[in-house]
């Protein structure tokens, strides 16, 4: 909403600096966006009365103009606009006169004729972004006259910020009242007068609807001149609005909007017939809106005007074009109605629309403005354009409102919710000041808002108002009473600390990834697919997170980064028969080399192991045993891709990215785990267990078995011999090559043993590891190496 | 190179009884010359011993060289070893002098060689520190190092101011349904509130949630006051631009009690704003503003961080940044969780995340969070 300082300053007096004035209203919740000059800097630029123009002696395109401007003589100005012509008053910026952008104005010879100042357009002085020709000023104006001053530029435009419960406010009726409540000074509203009938053209209104229409008004005006210049001080007005004026007949609806806040629409009588429905929309129809660019197709939850040959207009959003004003409209219908928001609630923005009507009927206007916006708009059309006008008619019913309720506000509610006690003296100021009806009862007051306040429905929002007026920096800062701290989630965080002490940066990719890239990493899966996605490549909800790992890679790769670990915690998207499964992961990527590069040579690179090793790192807190079985992933390659398992059950993958999808995704070799996170996360508390004071005894034995034989199965069927003495087993070494039959592999097992009651002698070590070979040949057919 | 040493400094024999490669030692037994054994004569061939031997020790240029010294003078068969042998020979009068005196000669020998062994095993270590000498400007060997995304910093850091005060994180569902999103929030179906959302939808009934607020309603279908919670996580706008992010991050907090009052609202974000920001002095206000689920609602604007209120580009020359929504409780949203709004009110409030992160670290361009370039991630390994 734009208001100009001297708009306002008819409905109250304003003392403050634009600055001040704004400021007041930020802190009442109207926020200022922008202060603007109503014209940026000028001086010496004068009315001109232009009594005389000549051909230039020596150029087609110019004039010499004669131009009278309160010297003693005419000035000699040499001109090339277009529309000038003896009779018209423009401005004229005379000798010494500065023009925006530090432009001076000085005496000077065009083609050999000497010029003594330049006649100027609306573009010239910085009121319009473009014009044809001289900037033509009413006849009203004085020869001579300072421009700043015939025209009243030295004005300032607020640019406030409105939100959506302050409808009120989007009209100067309502930003006057705010202002005189906030600035404590009385409220004086312009005459407006109602208008004798001197006709009875009338038309008859219908409402189909009236839940979404509950009042319409319509009037018949003849004899207008559509033609008639609208007066500059309205066109003052509205541009410094941010409406471009148009004609009268549509200047005028557009300035009793502006003033009241009510939209109002006028239809050229030619093409109404005199039938107005107010009705939905018909399957089928169409209405090609004013402008004449865009045609929309209706349907029965839009709301239209409707005349006997069909849709006239959108209700409450935008006229059609077919019975538009225009130059030779003599007879108009004019509209001033009350649409319910409910009813318009999205119907502009379904068409792509977005209005000044729209806009103000969706959040609400003040029904009651209904017959005084018509009397004003007619009176204001009669001024202008002279005519006379029909009988109101009028149908439909002002709807009930929240404001014949009263609401309760008491005192200690007042203090419960703001921490303070505020003097009832100064509620009473506030609430009447704001057009409330107060009466006293017992424990507090009853209140009636006014009508255009829609927001203001009950005891906290009248407690909002009295802090809001009162100013909340007044109000105290105090702390809740302490209670005991809570205890962060330590989990998760050290999970994280881990990694990027590892070397990992966590990463944060979107939550939608594009269709072709889920179904490349998860084929198994039909995405969730978002109805309005922004681009094709944010469409889906990820069914996992490595292909925002994959796309990160790729994307540092590219800037010569490739030493690359990189993590991610957040949720993967899996719809199943029971719905949607919105699962915590943590997910991670490794590539290039292992150890950052150094001068000792090459390190070597990444592998699965070194991923495999990452994600025991994680697991260290699940809550069972951790295994690892060779499995196939579709994202993954064949021969190195594991399930992770706890306690059997799967918890998540660690491989090396398909050879297929690295380039697809155009990234050097990666391997990748992913993770449940509630699998992971876990903090238990330490256990501690004794320490043997006892010395280990190890025991290394080299193991021959099949190629095909997995060493993990090989641990883990030691792990089931459950041996008391057996503190740990430690794998160093596979070998395959000479002294071995080609689809054989040994195994180097190194065997800790330790009591916790003795030291261990000869006869112990023997049995444990007899034990173990005995098993392991059962198992595995192993034999010890010769 | 014990052996070019040697030669080079010492007398051939002497040479010959050091260097291993110079095979055994001249054996010099005190021979009987015909006559009686005479203490004189004992006297002059221990001395002569003794000079034998300081140059065998001398000529021993490493622990082996040495150890053979030792053993041809002192061992079992060693050349003074015999002398004591021989002292038999002499008569009984002169035997305890001339013991005294091969003795004497043992423990001079025994000396030496001990010095010398002292001294080669000075060299010894000091050739051993001298090869094992670094260049000590080459570059430390370190683990990579790696960060954590400065969103995660920055909601661990609100995370745990107001831990400090008793507000526990709570945790919601992303895709979220119509009610929690909007409806229970006291946003019914054509509030004008919704279109300002820029709502991803997927069906009629299901959104991605446009805030964490339905955390918060999640949170009290479950649990009764007193509550104290913040609910940190992604949120998604349907908008896209070089200030808009279609996913970016919030924190909203709910303090619901018998006796939460807007003072106590304003206390608590102004007190972490300044712990926020590390400013004690830190100016904040309140601006009145609408949020469908708060009444009485607030916008909080810091004094900019940037140019400490003097008015900039990053403030919009005002002076002041807008970083946090916030009010009381609509009774209309505790109703819709079944609590008594006579009895309990509350106060809610939201920030943005990556707005912040990027005040807090000077990030210039939202787009850097979500690039993910390790560059970038990088550059907050060591701070907070």
């Amino acid at each position: 909403m734009r208001i100009s300082v001297q708009w306002l300053q008819e409905w109250l007096q304003i003392d403050e600096t634009p600055e001040d004035l704004g400021h007041r209203l930020t802190m009442a919740g109207l926020e200022l966006d922008a202060l603007e000059a109503a014209a940026p800097a000028f001086s010496g630029v004068r009315v001109g009365h232009v009594v005389a123009v000549e051909p230039h002696p020596d150029a087609d395109r110019l004039r010499v103009c004669r131009v009278e401007a309160g010297e003693a003589e005419p000035l000699t100005i040499v001109c090339g606009a277009p529309n000038v012509h003896e009779g018209m008053l423009a401005p004229v910026a005379v000798v010494g006169a500065v023009l925006p952008g530090d432009f001076r104005i000085k005496r000077s010879k065009l083609r050999g004729v000497g010029s003594e100042g330049m006649l100027c357009s609306a573009r010239e002085l910085g009121l319009a972004e473009d014009a044809e020709g001289l900037m033509s000023l009413p006849t009203t104006l004085e020869a001579g006259q300072d421009l700043r001053e015939a025209l009243g530029l030295d004005d300032t435009i607020l640019e406030v910020d409105l939100t959506p419960n302050r409808a009120d406010c989007l009209g100067m009726r309502g930003i006057a009242r705010e202002c005189s409540a906030l600035l404590d000074r009385p409220l004086h509203a312009p005459i407006m007068q109602t208008m004798d009938v001197a006709s009875d053209a009338r038309v008859s209104v219908n409402i189909e609807d009236p839940e979404a229409c509950p009042l319409y008004a319509a009037r018949v005006l003849e004899g207008l001149d559509a033609k008639a210049a609208t007066p500059l001080w309205m066109t003052e007005r509205l541009r410094r609005a941010g409406v471009r004026p148009l004609s009268a007949i549509v200047d005028v609806t557009n300035y009793v909007m502006l003033e009241l806040g009510q939209p109002l629409h006028a239809f050229d009588a030619a093409h109404t017939g005199d039938r107005i429905q107010v009705r939905q929309g018909d399957q089928g129809e169409s209405l090609t809106l004013l402008g004449g660019d865009q045609t929309v197709k209706l349907s029965p939850q839009d709301l239209v005007i409707a005349g006997d040959d069909g849709p006239l207009a959108l209700a409450g959003v935008m006229g059609g074009a077919a019975s538009a004003v225009g130059d030779t409209t003599t007879r108009v219908v004019l509209e001033c109605a009350h649409f319910a928001p409910r009813a318009l609630a999205g119907r502009a923005r379904a068409h792509g629309l977005h209005t000044d009507a729209s806009h103000r009927f969706e959040r609400g206007v003040d029904p009651s403005l209904v017959p005084q916006a018509m009397e004003r708009a007619s009176q204001l059309l009669l001024d202008i354009c002279g005519g006379q006008c029909g009988p109101v008619e009028q149908v439909g019913e002002t709807p009930a409102s929240h404001a014949e309720q009263a609401i309760i506000l008491r005192p200690d509610r007042v203090q419960r919710l703001l921490g303070i006690t505020l003097e009832a003296s100064e509620i009473e100021r506030i609430l009447r000041a704001l057009d409330c009806r107060i009466e006293t009862s017992q424990g507090g007051w009853w209140v009636h808002a006014p009508r255009a306040r829609f927001d203001l429905e009950r005891e906290e929002d009248l407690i909002e108002e009295l802090a809001r007026v009162h100013g909340y920096d007044a109000l105290p800062q105090t702390l809740p009473k302490p209670v005991a701290p809570a205890t962060p989630e330590s989990g998760l965080r050290s999970l994280r600390n881990g990694l990027a002490r590892q070397g990992f940066h966590e990463v944060i990719s979107f939550s939608f990834i594009a269709r072709d890239a889920a179904s490349a990493f998860y084929p198994d899966v039909e995405p969730l697919a978002l109805a309005n996605p922004i681009s094709s490549d944010l469409a889906v909800m990820r069914p996992g997170l490595w292909p925002g790992l994959v796309t990160t890679a790729a994307y540092n790769q590219a800037r010569q980064q490739s030493d690359l670990r990189l993590f991610e915690h957040g949720l993967r998207f899996v719809p199943d028969a029971s719905g949607l499964r919105q699962e915590p992961r943590l997910a991670g990527l490794l590539g290039g080399r292992a150890a950052p590069e150094a001068w000792e040579g090459e390190a070597k690179k990444v592998d699965f192991f070194d991923a495999k090793g990452v994600v025991e790192g994680l697991c260290e807190r699940v809550a069972g045993p951790l295994g690892f079985r060779a499995e196939r992933h579709p994202a993954l390659h064949d021969g190195q891709s594991a399930r992770v398992l706890v306690d059997g059950q799967p918890i998540g993958w660690v491989g090396r990215l398909h050879p297929a999808l690295c380039e697809r995704f155009d990234v050097e070799p990666v391997y990748l785990f992913d993770l449940n996170a509630a699998a992971v996360v876990r903090a238990p508390v330490a256990q501690f267990t004794p320490l043997s004071p006892y010395p280990s005894i190890r025991r290394d034995l080299a193991l021959v078995v099949a190629d095909s034989v997995a060493a993990g199965d090989v641990l883990e069927a030691i792990d089931e011999l459950d041996l008391d003495l057996l503190q740990d087993v430690r794998l160093f070494d596979v070998y395959q090559g000479k002294g071995l039959n080609p689809e054989e592999k040994s195994l180097a097992l190194g065997l800790i043993l330790r009591a916790f009651d003795r030291t261990l002698g000869e006869q112990d070590v023997a049995g444990i590891t007899d034990a173990v070979v005995q098993h392991l040949q059962a198992r595995f057919n192993a034999t010890l190496r010769q | 190179m014990p052996s070019l040493f040697c030669f080079g400094n010492t007398k051939r024999g002497a040479c010959k009884a050091a260097a291993p490669e110079c095979g055994p030692l001249p054996c010099r037994r005190i021979e009987g010359r015909g006559g009686p054994y005479q203490s004189g004569e004992v006297v002059e061939q221990l001395q002569q011993l003794v000079a034998e031997a300081r140059e065998g020790v001398e000529g021993a240029t490493d622990l082996k060289a040495l150890d053979e010294v030792r053993v041809h003078y002192l061992g079992k068969k060693g050349a003074l070893t015999a002398q004591l042998k021989e002292l038999g020979k002499l008569p009984a009068e002169e035997r305890p002098a001339a013991g005294q005196k091969v003795n004497e000669a043992k423990t001079e020998v025994a000396g030496l060689i001990e010095a010398r062994k002292e001294a080669l095993a000075q060299s010894a270590l000091a050739e051993q520190l001298a090869g094992e000498q670094v260049d000590v400007t080459l570059p430390g060997r370190r683990q990579a190092e790696g960060a954590l995304h400065p969103i995660t910093q920055t909601l661990e850091r609100i995370e745990t101011f107001f831990a400090g005060l008793g507000f526990r994180v709570a945790e919601g569902p992303e895709v979220e349904d119509d009610f929690h999103n909007f409806e229970a929030l006291n946003i019914p179906e054509h509030h004008p509130a919704r279109a300002m959302h820029d709502t991803f939808y997927f069906d009629a009934h299901r959104v991605l949630r446009t805030h964490t607020s339905p955390v918060q309603i999640r949170t009290m279908e479950q649990e009764r006051p007193p509550l104290r919670v913040i609910a940190p996580g992604r949120v998604y706008r349907c908008d896209s631009d070089l200030t808009h992010s279609p996913m970016f991050h919030q924190v909203e907090g709910l303090c619901v009690d018998t006796d939460i009052t807007f003072a106590d609202l304003r206390g608590v974000l102004s007190a972490f704003l300044q712990a926020f920001f590390d400013r004690d002095d830190l100016a904040t206000r309140f601006r009145p503003s609408y949020f469908p689920f708060t009444e009485p609602s607030a916008e909080v604007d810091i004094q900019c961080v940037h140019c400490g209120g003097d008015g900039c580009r990053v403030c919009s020359h005002t002076g002041w940044l807008e970083v946090m929504g916030c009010g009381m409780v609509h009774p209309n949203v505790l109703g819709h969780v079944g609590i008594d709004a006579e009895q309990y009110t509350g106060f809610a409030f939201g920030l943005g995340v990556e707005r912040m992160a990027m005040l807090r670290h000077g990030v210039n361009d939202l787009r850097l969070f979500f690039d993910n370039d390790i560059r970038f991630i990088g550059q907050f390994g060591q701070t907070g």
